[in-house]
């Protein structure tokens, strides 16, 4: 395997790298799987009712967590919310300590997005976002890309799953002008990170019964930074041979998104492709208001929208569509093993959208956020008593 | 095995002391016969949360008698799963325990009154059935909210203290031996994971309703590795809470300091035995075991109990036991299960009735009886 490797246009750093005994495959065993049963022991979980941290953010974030919180009293979802306003306005490093430690306390969060002020940052100073992901060291951000039947888009029965490195690559902080006039900014790509992020988008692959995981780079340009990406998801890949690998240029993967996305099963990426693919995804299923994501670590996890953007535009007029954090907090149900929960409000979140056409306006409607969250308090009451005592299903069907 | 042992056991002490048993079976049926009440059907269960009940020893039928009077008269939606177990009468067995413990694993909320733990033991067997059910439940968290009532009248004032105990292991390890004859063992066990465990839980309650101070309870200067231990433990996890003051305190200092300065306290958090010693000390304080609400934590259930363990079994049919406490329970536990509505009609009732102060039980120096007390607050309910 080695000579192979020495191949390779970089072979000096790959080598190193396997001779450190950081190689991915000495912590094969510890899966993703396992750490989650090992971080479910530690939960803020008490008689049944747990405690997780919910960031409000700005913009739209407090009208769409009231109406999880108002669906969640109504379904008797057993958790309390512990708020911790961090907004840009009362931005400071005390308070993004607060939040973080509320994280670490309950291991869960729900999160708007906070507002990032380029003219009033500092220059070293990070994005409140950005320090939240790095400081818990959340390296996987995972959206789920499904079609909502009832939601009207140019693509029907698109189901891709998007990860992308979180931590590292273009948003690592580090620019600088060296000579006047003249800014360096550095992408950073690490094996560790790489083999990292490659291995846990095989083990989702793996666990969700996907086909195939397609890295999307840009190796024919940066071809020692992608392409160690490249090469660390090819390493990883060889352990899974039952889940098909292919690797796509970023340039070709946006043309293909937008006239073949039915091609895409799992895709993984560094940070700044991620993001933008992310928001292409979301655009093809129907926009900022119906994508729910994921941000994962080891040990924390905090859920948001997939496109973080704070809408502060529409923010104040009742008009921001709830149900991608609506579906972002089933996810979360989920990850703390409330499935009867969290299917309970996926499918009242869908019948809202396909049966009762209760659309905001960004889905073509002209029905306000309250009247969405209304519908699916009314759905989800009628079967609170039912779903309390339902048996957890072994394999929850679609969304 | 040890269930047929069990049985046996207590048939040769039936046959040794018939006059003792004659005193047992007919307390056993009194309650029982209060209790008499229509079975619900299917229908009516199946639109109800469900909760597992365990009348116990005691006052304790009685006083479940006048949550279930109340509860019907508020329409609480709640079906009530009754299991009589006993350890000093002849209602217990390995399979009747198990089958409780199924039933508040499924539904995951349980009340129950208290079972009276006997000091003889000639079972072989030194886990009290009270332990037995803490540890198979894992319910590691004991919480007792002391809190002074209106129109209860004592000696301190206002206090408001949370009192969180450690039950499943500590002095409670039920490991008692006689290696040399004359010379007992009994070992206290104190583990790293369980102490991080509860004091996480002692400062996420706090989090959770606002409370400002954590005092960790110890005899670290006499034990300084166990108890060591437990204070280290607490001293860490506080590292994650900046916002909430923590102190620890010596038990016996903290015994004088609640009888001299008890509202110097917020939450307190303590191994097992230290905490069954203040719970007591702490329920006197506000009124006596007649007023304390307690509940136990697992992750996954709760318990709910009454604060200051007492069966009270002086007081068996003479209808005399004051309710309070298991209706500050049965209150907490309509919270607990997202059902404040009918938790504030309960509560906002019986609160009504305290502070009136017109219909009072012999132990807060009044003259009504359990009934009275329970019918006052039916005609109350909403009255508030």
């Amino acid at each position: 395997m080695l000579k192979q490797l020495t191949s390779k246009p970089f072979p000096r750093i790959f080598n190193q790298v396997l001779s450190n005994g950081t190689s991915h495959k000495h912590s094969s065993f510890n899966t993703i799987q396992h750490k989650y049963e090992e971080n479910t022991r530690k939960l803020a979980l008490y008689g049944g009712r747990q405690t997780i941290t919910m960031i409000p953010g700005d913009g739209i974030g407090p009208e769409v967590m009231d109406g999880v919180k108002k669906v969640f009293l109504a379904a008797g979802v057993p958790v309390d919310f512990e708020e911790v306003p961090v907004t840009s306005a009362n931005f400071s490093p005390d308070v993004c300590c607060d939040a973080i430690t509320s994280i670490k306390r309950n291991l869960v969060a729900i999160k708007g997005n906070i507002e990032t002020d380029v003219d009033r940052l500092d220059f070293d100073q990070k994005s409140a976002n950005v320090t939240l992901r790095t400081s818990l060291d959340l390296f996987a951000n995972v959206i789920k890309v499904k079609s909502v039947p009832g939601v009207k888009t140019r693509h029907d029965n698109i189901d891709i799953r998007l990860i992308r490195e979180n931590t590292e690559g273009e948003y690592s902080n580090l620019e600088h002008e060296g000579v006047p006039g003249v800014v360096e900014s550095l992408k950073i790509i690490t094996a560790e990170s790489s083999l990292r992020i490659a291995r846990f988008a095989f083990e989702y692959a793996q666990r969700n019964n996907r086909k195939k995981v397609t890295a999307v780079h840009k190796a024919n340009i940066m071809k020692l930074g992608d392409g160690l990406f490249l090469e660390c998801c090819r390493e990883v890949a060889k352990d899974f041979p039952d889940i098909e690998f292919n690797d796509m240029i970023i340039d070709n993967t946006t043309m293909q998104l937008v006239s073949n996305p039915w091609q895409f099963d799992v895709m993984v990426m560094p940070n700044l492709y991620g993001n933008i693919v992310g928001n292409v995804c979301c655009g093809l299923v129907g926009g900022p208001g119906i994508v729910a994501g994921a941000n994962i670590g080891n040990k924390y996890r905090v859920f948001e929208t997939a496109t973080r953007n704070t809408g502060k535009s529409i923010a104040g007029w009742n008009i921001a569509n709830p149900a991608a954090m609506l579906f972002s907090s089933a996810l979360m149900l989920k990850y703390v093993g409330l499935h009867k929960y969290a299917s309970l409000i996926n499918h009242a979140v869908v019948d809202t959208l396909q049966v009762d056409k209760i659309h905001t306006p960004d889905l073509g409607g002209s029905n306000q956020t309250s009247e969405v969250v209304d519908a699916v308090c009314q759905k989800v009451e009628k079967q609170a008593f039912k779903v309390r005592y339902d048996q957890i299903p072994e394999k929850l069907r679609g969304w | 095995m040890a269930g047929v042992a069990r049985r046996f056991a207590f048939l040769t002490t039936q046959r040794a002391f018939p006059a003792c048993s004659s005193v047992l079976t007919s307390q056993t049926r009194l309650p029982q016969t209060l209790f008499a009440q229509k079975m619900s059907t299917a229908a009516e269960v199946s639109d109800k949360f469900r909760v597992t009940m365990i009348p116990g020893d005691g006052i304790g039928p009685e006083l479940m008698n006048s949550v279930k009077q109340i509860f019907n008269a508020a329409d609480v939606p709640i079906h009530f799963e009754e299991f009589w177990i006993s350890e000093v009468q002849d209602r217990c067995s390995d399979e009747k325990i198990e089958e409780m413990i199924a039933s508040v694993t499924r539904n995951k909320v349980a009340i129950k009154g208290i079972l009276t733990t006997p000091t003889w033991f000639d079972l072989g067997e030194l886990q009290s059935v009270n332990m037995q059910i803490r540890k198979k439940l894992d319910l590691y968290a004991n919480v007792v909210r002391v809190r002074s009532l209106p129109g209860i009248k004592t000696r301190h004032g206002e206090l408001d203290i949370v009192v969180i105990r450690e039950q499943t292991e500590g002095e409670y390890s039920a490991l008692e031996h006689e290696s040399v004859p004359g010379v007992i063992e009994s070992l206290k066990i104190i583990t790293r994971a369980k102490s991080e465990r509860i004091a996480k839980f002692a400062f996420d309650y706090a989090m959770k309703h606002n409370r400002q101070k954590v005092t960790a309870i110890h005899k670290a200067n006499i034990m300084k590795l166990a108890d060591g231990m437990f204070l280290d433990s607490c001293r860490k996890i506080s590292k994650l809470y900046p916002k909430i003051k923590f102190e620890s305190m010596i038990v016996d200092n903290t015994c004088m300091q609640l009888t001299s300065h008890p509202s110097q306290f917020d939450v307190m958090v303590m191994p097992n035995l230290y905490g069954n010693i203040i719970d007591n000390l702490a329920a006197g304080l506000v009124g006596g075991a007649g007023v304390v609400p307690g509940e136990s934590y697992s992750p996954e259930c709760v318990v709910f109990e009454s604060g200051a363990r007492h069966p009270f079994a002086q007081a068996v049919g003479r209808n005399i036991a004051n309710p309070t406490a298991i209706l500050m329970c049965s209150k907490n536990m309509l919270y607990h299960m997202n059902l404040s509505s009918h938790a504030k009609l309960v509560e906002s009732s019986l609160l009504k009735v305290l502070r009136e102060g017109k219909v009072k039980t012999t132990d807060l120096k009044g003259y009504a009886t359990t009934t009275e007390f329970t019918n006052a607050i039916i005609n109350n309910l909403g009255k508030a």
